[in-house]
């Protein structure tokens, strides 16, 4: 491999990286404070690459206002799924919650295939976007740079959030013991509340990014990128932030080296990462951040 | 007579009485009815074993699609025609040994034993990892484990044809096959439920820090429960292989799983006999809903048929039934013999009652 395509392929993995990241974020969270995998999550970021879409596309908003339009809209979906199928399977068996979190994610899967249907949509992205920029020899993508750019920056915004401010220390709280949160005043449903709306707003912006790098939109894209995302948590160290932040980036990156190094596995590319998940589980269950589990009685 | 033995009698009748009726309609119910039911029965045989792991033992699988993966393409590959074989792998030679083989119809059993082995090989290579921790890996763990069957089956072309899959497999899954293979895995899940195994698999659901404290091997619970349900699974896949003699990745995708989620949530997670019902009625009930994506005319309204909109329906259904509904049309009931005679008892009580309180009144 030349040095060309090596900064590429790197520049492409990071860029990926840093989008598995932004979706695992959103999993860890309310795994860490609901044990629940939400797996309605991939199709949230679905929604939110949508909502962009239709603001650029058919309401010919500026690019920047559909962004940010679409990430609070998405937001608030995120807080609809959780007031109307999560919250009453709260007390439930875990399990019945798991169920439902499926029987969401089906949903807006097929309302979205019933209501703007399985042909995928061409994505419009801002021209910043698609500007080929050199970085030493090689010549970058606008995105690959962009993308791991304004992710970084909605990064450490989410961790001021949680370590600065007062809705973020609920949730550490919540996330640590959530009866006696209860029982020290906090409106602990309020705060799982925000917790959704900051998952889905971070899953809306990785799914417009995603939109831009890969400019083709369908109601069923989530779905990959969610799982990845999740395995990213996994291997992270699911319920730890800093955690899904390195898993992501890590299956970015191995996603894409393995096929640039060995561009015989291209077809084989969604089934490394669910195989490096089973590697991960039998050897390091916890993740790489991850603490050994507790177990109450 | 001991009670067992009278169980024993009433369920042999039972099935007697099932495989005439199935041979009546065998004879006199046309090709678009059986298919139904041949389907229903397929759903039984993959829901019950699922019911197991997810209802009697309370681990969130989500692997049944892979495990019937296995098995159809296992079956396919056994009892496709050498012929047909040729043809079907015109872009790179079959590889050995199933290019130089087929089986006959009469080792049909045999093919559905070997695609059971093999989706419990599968189970055996997912339950391990995901069994040494607590928590909800398996869900992640089965569904990456689908997620690689079918990218195996898209590229190991030698094997699997990729994603042109096969054709033209026999359709020896007769409506005696598919109710036969139901009656027994019905019949050999309901014994594990109701064995000293079941009642473990029933504390580790209820307790499991309680259930290991009191000497159960928890691991091995699970274990045992999970390769049940793989093996079945994989009959399952196997008889809907030769069900609709065509097979291809995508047959066996996430929303394979997702019904049979729907058929076991709605039986009553816990209850095989309400698995048994609702997978039958979800064969029939997935047939009449085509309604709704068909168009609608009401007068000066028309509302144009929507393709899709019976898994929006479905959905929906399965979040309502979680919500406000959560045991199921069964819940943890089972349809038993002492169930049936005790209400059979009760009925004449009353008729008795009702009988003398008429003689004494006239």
């Amino acid at each position: 491999m030349t040095l060309e395509t090596l900064i590429q392929q790197l520049m492409n993995g990071i860029s990926l990286g840093s989008l598995y990241a932004l979706i695992a974020i959103g999993y860890t969270m309310v795994y860490g404070i609901l044990r629940l995998i939400n797996f309605a999550h991939s199709d949230i970021f679905m929604v939110g690459a949508y909502f962009a879409f239709f603001f650029v596309a058919v309401f010919h908003l500026p690019w920047a206002v559909s962004a940010i339009l679409a990430v609070v809209l998405t937001a608030a979906v995120g807080m609809i799924v959780d007031r109307a199928a999560y919250r009453p399977v709260r007390n439930a068996p875990r399990i019945s919650a798991l169920i439902t979190a499926v029987g969401v994610s089906f949903f807006l899967e097929n309302l979205g295939l019933v209501t703007v249907g399985a042909r995928p949509k061409a994505f419009q992205r801002p021209d910043v976007m698609s500007k080929v920029v050199p970085i030493g020899p090689a010549a970058v993508s606008g995105v690959s740079i962009w993308v791991p750019i304004l992710s970084l920056a909605l990064l450490a915004l989410l961790l001021f959030i949680v370590h600065r401010t007062k809705v973020g220390m609920a949730m550490r709280s919540v996330s640590t013991d959530i009866e006696t949160t209860r029982l020290m005043g906090v409106d602990v449903d309020r705060v799982i509340s925000y917790t959704f709306a900051i998952g889905s707003a971070l899953a809306a912006a990785g799914g417009i990014m995603w939109a831009c790098k890969y400019p083709q939109i369908n109601p069923l894209m989530g779905i990959y990128p969610g799982w990845k995302a999740f395995t990213a948590a996994v291997v992270g160290g699911i319920g730890n932030i800093t955690g899904a932040m390195i898993g992501g980036f890590l299956i970015g990156l191995v996603e894409i080296m393995t096929v640039a190094v060995l561009p015989g596995l291209s077809g084989y590319r969604d089934g490394i990462i669910f195989t490096l998940l089973l590697v991960f589980l039998l050897i390091r269950p916890t993740g790489i951040l991850g603490e050994p589990l507790k177990e109450k009685v | 007579m001991k009670r067992r033995h009278l169980h024993l009698i009433l369920t042999v009748a039972l099935i007697g009485v099932l495989l005439l009726v199935l041979w009546w309609a065998d004879r006199h119910l046309g090709e678009f009815p059986l298919r139904v039911a041949r389907t229903g029965a397929i759903y039984v045989v993959a829901a019950v074993a699922y019911n197991l792991v997810n209802g009697i033992t309370g681990q969130f699988s989500l692997g049944p699609n892979g495990f019937m993966a296995l098995g159809g393409y296992t079956t396919a590959l056994l009892i496709l025609p050498l012929q047909q074989k040729q043809f079907v792998w015109f872009l790179e030679p079959q590889m050995w040994p199933f290019n130089s083989f087929s089986f006959p119809w009469y080792l049909f059993g045999l093919a559905l034993l070997l695609a059971g082995v093999v989706g419990a090989l599968g189970a055996l290579v997912v339950g391990i990892p995901s069994f040494r921790l607590r928590g909800d890996y398996l869900a992640i763990a089965t569904f990456g484990f689908g997620e690689i069957i079918f990218v195996l089956a898209n590229n190991l072309i030698p094997l699997t044809n990729g994603p042109l899959g096969m054709k033209g497999i026999p359709e020896y899954a007769s409506v005696f096959w598919c109710f036969g293979t139901a009656i027994v895995a019905t019949l050999v899940v309901s014994n594990i439920a109701n064995s000293s195994f079941g009642r473990a698999m029933k504390a580790v659901r209820d307790d499991e820090v309680a259930a290991e404290a009191m000497g159960v091997n928890v691991f091995r619970t699970k274990m045992l429960a999970f390769v049940t349900s793989g093996f079945f699974g994989g009959v399952a896949g196997g008889l809907l292989a030769s069900l609709i003699t065509t097979i291809s990745p995508t047959l066996f995708t996430f929303a394979m799983t997702f019904n049979l989620l729907i058929i076991i949530v709605l039986g009553g997670l816990g209850s095989i006999t309400g698995s048994v019902v609702t997978g039958l009625g979800f064969a029939i009930m997935s047939e009449v809903l085509r309604v709704v994506e068909a168009p609608i005319d009401l007068g000066p309204i028309h509302i144009p048929g929507v393709a899709g909109m019976r898994m929006v329906v479905f959905s929906v259904l399965l979040i309502l039934l979680m919500i406000f509904y959560r045991r199921g049309l069964f819940g943890q009931f089972e349809l038993s013999w002492d169930w049936v005679l005790s209400v059979l008892r009760a009925t004449r009580g009353v008729r008795k009652w009702k009988q003398e309180r008429k003689t004494e009144s006239s």
